[in-house]
């Protein structure tokens, strides 16, 4: 950068999205088991049962053999402690991470366990699972474990498996599968943009349009990228440009989608503002859909000095009434 | 078929950056230019570009492609991406030489891992049925593996504590690291848990960084770099992705990678990079890589001492390869790690001639 900027602008991205998975045949029983609240497992084909089970050995590659009932209970292999919880683990109140190898399986399932103290977890620590009032087909259906002498909290439904588990039983029953399995994502992301990006965003709060030059090329880019794409080198200077362009394409959107800012049918287009080498995208408002054409001269219409903000400034572009720029003046950007 | 050597290396400082975007453009194009300085290279030279870094890392999707405006890809570069540490990125680039599809390869990985929760996101590389679904964090799953060890007599925590006072000396000759010090092994125990049975020494810190490196063919190498890297050997391997499944102090795939990279044949190995971002890693890995007493480990500091996110595994072989480039060494090893629990890991021998 040709001058001393200031800090980088900062914004925070809450990014949520659900994925929602298929499941295979042997993790389809399992969950459905787990809604039941029953922990399946699956012989491999040297004998030893996985659980959770797996849909073919990670040894052998072969297919799971029966899938038979394993725990409730299970013992500690090994543990950790989680002082403060992250968002979305099983549990809010500090917890224990642990390894649980279920009775009569032969692997560890991980899994949190409600141990209330860092000193009250040890390996060899016998628990049981702790089952969600509400059950979906989903790992999330075990809330957590608990050690198995702890007395349950009233709060929770009371465990009907009684008694010690009907450990190798093959699951025979035929029972409604749980096909899909929805495990929610969300993150949280501080963002942090250019300097370049910020002195565009800063000067757009100031209406004022700041692009940069690449000093090989020369070309002006708007907004600005930081390093010239073409030649891999920072640029050289800072650019304000004119709030007046030229229209270099554009499409009429019909169709309305969620979150849509503005009633359809409008235009979208790409601007490319006097001086820049580069178009940008912006709405094209008042005049009629059916006016605007390839090589319309367009300006800059400002939100009131008072609404702008480095998130937004400029409402829309809209027709100057000079006559359409020559298509050579644009051609190289189409 | 052709060899390869590696004749040049640059990794920016690792920080957490207020000024970087997860891009990676901005911690990319001074190591490009530095690179190229010390190659006497231009970008026209490079025929393939590959490069490592994570959409999850960064926030949203194909963020790959906006690193592109570091190489400056007009006209259209030979390039590719893997979803994976640089290191990944490099054997890709080395399958390209030995192929002969280019002469000269770029590799480059880079990281904003302060973007977000870091413990988080990694917990959606994890088994997205059984076990991303509890988000159990990076450093709790590490500390589950710490403590198997601990109680199979394997190491105790002293030995864990020693493992990061050596690296942070080690690291007050690198200009790069993150975290540095003389600091006793003692001291270190005085200090809480942050997921019990580990400390914060024991847990590389978080930071952002970018690292690159450039390989080059047989008839090329000699002419860019007075004594290069010729790689001897290189591979990857995998362990089952099931944690509760596999023995957890057993790294077969790190042996391996190891075996089939030839990392015991040969002249012995002086140096050895290992990206062990937790202390018990790097007790754990000595021995599947067959590393003896004689090894210096980690003389940068390791990852311990610096950890930027798909940039790290790369920077260990580039370190590795610049102690045979300064001839400091005349046979060394990187290594590289993914996933949890060094469930993935890769191998690079390189000697000098």
């Amino acid at each position: 950068m040709g001058h001393p900027s200031p800090a980088p602008l900062r914004a925070p991205l809450d990014i949520e999205f659900d994925y929602t998975r298929s499941l295979g045949p042997v993790l389809s029983r399992f969950m459905t088991a787990l809604a039941d609240r029953r922990i399946l497992g699956a012989r491999g084909a040297d004998g030893r049962v996985h659980a959770p089970p797996f849909e073919y050995d990670p040894v052998s590659s072969e297919p799971a053999g029966e899938l038979t009932e394993v725990g409730p209970e299970g013992t500690v292999l090994s543990w950790s402690w989680m002082p403060e919880p992250l968002a979305g683990q099983p549990l809010t109140e500090p917890f224990a991470w642990a390894l649980i190898r279920l009775d009569g399986a032969d692997t560890a399932m991980l899994h949190a366990v409600d141990a209330g103290s860092a000193a009250a977890m040890r390996t060899g620590l016998r628990v049981r699972p702790r089952w969600a009032a509400s059950r979906v087909g989903s790992i999330r259906d075990i809330a957590c474990f608990e050690p198995s002498g702890a007395t349950p909290p009233a709060a929770h439904e009371p465990d009907t498996l009684q008694g010690a588990p009907a450990a190798h039983e093959p699951d025979t029953q035929d029972r409604a599968s749980a096909g899909m399995t929805v495990t929610p994502v969300r993150l949280h992301y501080e963002h942090t943009a250019s300097p370049g990006e910020s002195a565009y965003l800063r000067g757009l709060a100031e209406g004022r349009l700041v692009g940069q030059r690449c000093g090989v090329c020369g070309q002006v880019y708007i907004p600005p990228r930081g390093t010239c794409p073409a030649d891999g080198v920072p640029m050289a200077e800072d650019v304000e440009l004119p709030d007046t362009g030229t229209v270099t394409t554009f499409c009429v959107v019909n169709v309305g989608y969620p979150g849509q800012r503005v009633t359809p049918p409008y235009v979208a287009a790409a601007v490319l503002l006097d001086g820049a080498d580069i178009a940008f995208q912006h709405l094209i408002l008042g005049c009629d859909t059916s006016e605007v054409r390839m090589g319309m001269r367009v300006r800059a219409v400002w939100k009131p000095p008072e609404e702008r903000g480095t998130t937004g400034a400029i409402s829309h572009f809209a027709p100057t009434g000079e006559p359409d720029a020559p298509y050579e003046s644009y051609a190289g950007q189409l | 078929m052709t060899q390869a050597a590696v004749v040049g290396f640059a990794q920016s400082p690792c920080r957490v950056r207020q000024d970087a975007t997860t891009s990676g453009v901005e911690m990319l194009v001074p190591i490009f230019a530095e690179v190229f300085r010390a190659t006497g290279l231009a970008k026209a030279d490079i025929g393939f570009w590959c490069s490592g870094s994570s959409d999850y890392l960064a926030g949203r999707a194909f963020s790959f492609v906006q690193a592109v405006d570091a190489i400056g890809a007009v006209p259209p570069a030979m390039e590719s991406h893997v979803e994976m540490d640089g290191a990944w990125a490099l054997y890709e680039a080395w399958v390209k030489i030995l192929t002969g599809e280019a002469e000269i390869a770029l590799a480059y990985g880079f990281g904003k891992s302060s973007g977000a929760p870091l413990r988080r996101v990694l917990a959606l590389q994890l088994d997205p049925y059984l076990v991303a679904p509890l988000w159990p964090d990076s450093v709790s799953i590490a500390a589950l593996q710490a403590r198997l060890g601990l109680e199979a007599g394997r190491w105790t925590e002293k030995d864990m504590a020693e493992v990061a006072a050596r690296s942070r000396s080690a690291a007050l000759a690198n200009p790069q690291a993150q975290v540095s010090g003389d600091i006793a092994a003692e001291e270190l125990l005085g200090r809480p848990y942050v997921a019990e049975p580990l400390r914060a020494h024991d847990c590389a810190p978080v930071g952002d960084g970018a690292a690159v490196v450039i390989m080059a063919s047989e008839r090329r190498a000699a002419q860019l770099c007075a004594r290069p890297a010729w790689i001897t050997g290189f591979a990857h391997r995998i362990d089952s992705g099931s944690l509760g499944a596999r023995d957890l102090l057993a790294v077969p795939s790190a042996a391996a990678a190891a075996r089939a990279a030839g990392a015991d044949k040969g002249r012995a190995v002086e140096v050895a990079e290992l990206h062990a971002p937790f202390t018990h890693q790097e007790i754990m890995l000595r021995g599947p890589l067959g590393l003896g007493d004689g090894v210096a480990v980690n003389p940068s500091g390791g990852a311990l001492c610096g950890n930027p996110m798909f940039a790290a595994g790369l920077a260990r072989i580039g370190t590795a390869a610049q102690a045979i480039m300064s001839g400091r060494a005349g046979r060394a090893l990187g290594h590289a790690t993914s996933g949890p629990a060094l469930q993935q890991n890769l191998v690079c021998v390189m000697e000098g001639r």
